[in-house]
């Protein structure tokens, strides 16, 4: 498409049953009820000049310039605050109001820097465009007046500029930060002239206050005021491209706006059906990575990892790696090879990979990283449920009447659901919080959890038991659903189960550290508070229990009735932009895709069919087993497309000794990631901005990403991934990306319907898509639970292994925060460094204390697997006994600290709980700095 | 395979089943290495010696044996 700004219908959509017909300037025109006049005559095609209006946000009223007359009433109301009636006669164009217009308008100019031509609007100006629907051509009062011509302006913000002088106090962008993204670090400050935007409290700017950049208020600007700083260096887009976010499992849809070959702006997509138009900082503005210095281009090899990397033509890299794999697989058989899928990469790219490890290396060793995710999330949904997704679309929070977060951090980590979520929760719906840490959502500006429950971290299975049994004994559960819906003799047996005297409140009380009563109160908020709707997150699997926390999720929802409709369901939060569809296309080492078996003979002959091969029946290694066979010396081999294993997966030094191990190790990435210091092969790969294919969010919501330029290495990553299966002499000759996706409806019932044909033509689709489902299902198990009937899973708790003692006080989780992305090879290459350059550690102030800590101070944070050091947050956000700290930088590898306990189910990583020590430290560790050198010398590129 | 790490394993996935009674569990047992362990993995853990096991978890990976 060509460059044209996104259609603004002034007031936001009203949905109702009734709808009313009215007269505009002639014209008749019918809208739902309660839309405003401003809408309704967007929507026939008329244009009413405003300022202060756009539909993104409510009507405000302010700029008084959508007057209009209508026949009968008296004076000219604002169109934006006027609800349509039935038979109105409504005239916008008149004399009177163009009067009334003009002279408003007069009144902003006359304040208002007249350097159109140098102002960085570059003409993509509501206040000029509406000089000139106006006619303004002169302004009475003249310009030597007092006015803000004068202030300076702020740049603090690494990605857009807040210049006051230009700002006609329309309040957009204040209304943006409370509306829709609800921080409300904005303000309007001041009375009268002296009114004036301001971040934060007196002395701020845009940096040091509480604004999260999501870019809002940007986008609601009328003028230059606010304005991207890439738009002032490269100037006005020329055409714009929707496509989707390749951040987390969100899947946000934005118009990359685009001059020549060089990306302009990412402005989310008003249709976007994940986000509606909002953005967090990620997605808005962190796509420099795509064009910065480190990103490797060109294919390179080498025989072993202590030499400097060779860079050498495709024909040369693919050779070299089809005759490693090849004689490994002649030594040691099909079985010592393998893949990684990379949950980045789009749904195509991810089921070729998995069909070049079956097929082509002719192995079942496959796995992604939803392994170290939500891996737990796939075995628990599928046992009880009957397949491995969320049960709702994002829209269905706004039915929730009771939101239930549990091991989630949505504002940080999914930060434009966060925002939808809170918009529900100043609507009223009641909030439920079981997190070891205060999360931001527990106490924010109109919002306030009901409970926050602070478990002990790895107590999650006691906290869910113990709340069914209030729900239970109590007698709250809703037995007509159960009946109707469920196994009832597995519900009985689970009911006795949770109801004896072991599992109430107060006996787990000591375990879980949860004040019986609060968690009793919670309980019953949650089964009789109307709609109840679980959102959970890596808190919730990536424990030594995680899939039995999942199972005993479902447990909850089904037994309360919360299952099945708007409004309730199990909402895993999934962290990557495809980790759901990286599942879904067969990257777990035991099914192919759609979650089937590889055992199951129907389904294994109809691939073999298709791709001409006989299948191993054996499931394949999981990563962390995968990485044990390596040190073993069974597992030789492996391809690695878009991960980096060596940051995000536990035990760094296993991790290490595992690569180290093998003959060949392939990475297919944009950098050289911590992995490549141990691989033979670095194979290029392309941003999201370079390809076409599809990625499915965490809602199965299946979107179009689409190629905004050509892939700086010369190649989309699937074409990578089909010449190496071609050096391997498997002769695939796909020509494009619809035609994988063809292949994966032919063989995959829950996307039979899905096609780029189809997806073009509707925008998204939610899976499944079938002659069951033809348009798709943005709610699942409406009337019956894909396994039939709801199974209830017995989940007793079981302590981890992993326990705190004297050498080990502490219990360490780990997580992420909002402006960086997993192991932060994205982000760490963007502006957002500002906010996060390295890994601190969140102590309570009685454990710094006691270790002599204080804000800002080093310390080393060790573990039974070995130690770092990091910076000291002294903050109460996290409860006596537990740390806290984040994954994004390989400064630090908090990931060497971590174990390799896991999910008894899954091997997801038990990264939640590991028992450390603090103490105070002078300068990196020994492993850091031994880390670093050997870095350097690994990343070395031979000089041609 | 490490031996070692197998039996952690197995015996972890023993107690989180054991709630389901010996008999189911150990049947889910038997079946849940059937469905997600490579077969080195399960060829490794089948010559464990069984006093290094749980209960469940010795019968299961006998049962695994007797029915691979």
């Amino acid at each position: 498409m060509g460059y044209e700004p996104q259609a603004d219908f002034g007031t936001p959509q009203v949905l109702s049953q009734t709808s009313v017909t009215l007269s505009i300037d002639g014209r008749a025109v019918t809208v739902p009820a309660g839309t405003s006049l401003m809408r309704a005559a967007a929507e026939c095609g008329g244009s009413i000049p405003s300022l202060c209006a756009t539909d993104s946000l409510e009507a405000f009223g302010s700029c008084r310039l959508c007057l209009v007359e209508i026949e009968g009433r008296r004076g000219t109301p604002a169109s934006c605050t006027t609800p349509a009636e039935q038979g109105m006669i409504v005239h916008t164009q008149t004399p009177r109001l163009e009067k009334l217009r003009r002279g408003v308008m007069e009144l902003y100019i006359s304040d208002h820097p007249l350097d159109c031509l140098t102002c960085s609007a570059n003409n993509d100006c509501e206040l000029q465009d509406t000089a000139a629907e106006v006619g303004l051509r002169d302004v009475r009062y003249g310009y030597a007046g007092d006015n803000h011509l004068g202030l300076g302006v702020d740049r603090s913000n690494p990605y857009f500029d807040f210049d006051p002088s230009k700002c006609i106090a329309c309040s957009r962008c204040v209304r943006a930060c409370d509306e829709v993204q609800g921080t409300f670090a904005l303000t309007m400050d001041g009375r009268g002239f002296a009114t004036k935007v301001s971040a934060g409290q007196a002395g701020d700017d845009f940096l040091s206050s509480e604004c999260v950049s999501c870019g809002a208020c940007v986008q609601a600007c009328p003028t230059a005021t606010l304005q991207e700083k890439a738009v002032k260096e490269i100037g006005k887009p020329e055409r714009a491209v929707v496509t989707t976010c390749a951040y987390c499992g969100v899947g946000c849809t934005f118009r990359a706006e685009m001059k020549g070959e060089q990306l302009v702006r990412m402005v989310p997509w008003k249709d976007g059906k994940a986000n509606h138009g909002h953005s967090c900082v990620k997605g808005r503005f962190a796509w420099g990575y795509a064009n910065h210095k480190d990103r490797i281009t060109q294919p390179m090899i080498r025989d072993s990892i202590d030499q400097p990397w060779r860079v050498v033509s495709w024909d040369e890299a693919l050779a070299f790696t089809a005759q490693r794999l090849q004689e490994i697989k002649a030594e040691h058989g099909a079985r010592a090879l393998g893949g990684i899928t990379s949950s980045r990469c789009t749904n195509e790219e991810t089921y070729l990979v998995q069909k070049l490890v079956r097929a082509g290396f002719g192995s079942n060793n496959v796995d992604t990283c939803a392994r170290v995710c939500h891996s737990p999330t796939g075995y628990g949904l599928k046992q009880t449920f009957g397949t491995s997704a969320g049960t709702q679309d994002f829209d269905s929070v706004m039915d929730a009447d009771v939101i239930l977060v549990i091991g989630a951090n949505p504002t940080d980590a999914h930060p434009v659901f966060g925002s939808r979520m809170k918009q529900r929760l100043r609507q009223g719906a009641k909030l439920i919080v079981i997190d070891p840490r205060r999360i931001d959502l527990v106490r924010s500006p109109h919002i306030e959890a009901a409970h926050h429950l602070a478990l002990q971290p790895g107590t999650n299975v006691a906290v869910l038991t113990a709340m069914a049994h209030v729900i239970v004994t109590e007698g709250l559960a809703d037995e007509a659903f159960v009946r109707q819906r469920c196994d009832w003799d597995e519900y009985q047996d689970w009911a006795r189960f949770v109801a004896e005297e072991r599992h109430a409140p107060e006996t787990l009380e000591a375990v879980t550290r949860v004040p019986a009563a609060d968690l009793r109160a919670a309980a019953r908020l949650y089964a009789t508070g109307g709609n109840g709707a679980i959102y959970y997150g890596l808190g919730v699997t990536e424990h030594s229990q995680g899939s039995s926390t999942v199972m005993a999720i479902a447990n909850l929802a089904m037994a309360t009735g919360n299952v099945g409709r708007r409004g309730v369901g199990v909402n895993p939060l999934r962290g990557q932009n495809n980790v759901q569809g990286s599942c879904d296309m067969g990257s777990f080492p035991h099914e192919l895709p759609g979650y089937r078996h590889i055992s199951d003979n129907a389904t294994r002959a109809l691939f073999e069919q298709d791709w001409g091969v006989s299948l191993d029946p054996e499931p394949g290694l999981r990563i962390p087993n995968m990485l044990d066979a390596a040190v073993d010396g069974s597992f030789r081999a492996l391809y690695v497309q878009g991960e980096d294993i060596l940051q995000s997966d536990p035990n760094t030094h296993h991790v290490a000794a595992g690569l180290a191990a093998m003959d060949c190790v392939i990475v297919h990435d944009l950098f050289l990631n911590e992995t490549a210091n141990y691989a033979h092969v670095f194979l290029p790969g392309s941003t999201f901005l370079e390809k076409t294919g599809t990625f499915t969010n965490a809602e199965r919501r299946i979107q179009m990403v689409r190629k905004v330029r050509e892939p700086a290495n010369g190649m989309a990553d699937w074409e990578v991934t089909q010449a190496l299966a071609n050096a391997l002499g498997l002769g695939w000759t796909y020509t494009d990306a619809a035609q994988i996706m063809d292949e994966i409806a032919r063989l995959t019932p829950s996307f039979a319907g899905v096609s780029h044909t189809r997806l073009e033509a509707e925008g998204s689709l939610q899976w499944p898509v079938n002659d069951a489902h033809p348009d798709g299902s943005p709610i699942m198990h409406v009337t019956s639970f894909v396994r039939g009937k709801g199974k209830f899973v017995v989940t007793d708790y079981v302590p981890t292994d992993e326990r705190t003692g004297p050498r080990f006080p502490l219990l360490l989780t780990t997580g992420r925060i909002l402006s960086q992305y997993n192991v932060g090879a994205q982000t760490r290459r963007t502006g957002n460094v500002v906010w996060h350059e390295e890994d601190v550690l969140e102590m309570h102030p009685t454990d710094a204390e006691n270790r002599g800590l204080r804000d800002g101070d080093w310390a080393r944070l060790a573990s039974r697997t070995g130690e770092t050091t990091l910076r000291v947050l002294v903050t109460d956000r996290v409860a006596p006994g537990v740390v806290y700290t984040t994954f994004h930088h390989p400064a630090t590898q908090a990931n060497v600290v971590t174990t390799e306990y896991s999910d008894w189910a899954t091997n997801c990583p038990e990264y939640k709980v590991t028992a450390v020590q603090v103490s105070p430290s002078n300068g990196p560790s020994e492993w850091q700095v031994d880390y670093e050198k050997q870095s350097a010398l690994a990343r070395r590129i031979e000089v041609a | 395979m490490d031996q070692g790490h197998l039996v952690h394993m197995a015996n972890q996935i023993a107690r989180n089943l054991a709630a389901q009674g010996e008999d189911a569990a150990v049947t889910m047992m038997a079946q849940h290495l059937k469905d997600f362990w490579d077969p080195r993995m399960k060829s490794a853990i089948l010559s464990v010696d069984p006093v290094k096991l749980d209960t469940i978890a010795a019968k299961a990976i006998a049962q695994l044996g007797a029915h691979p």
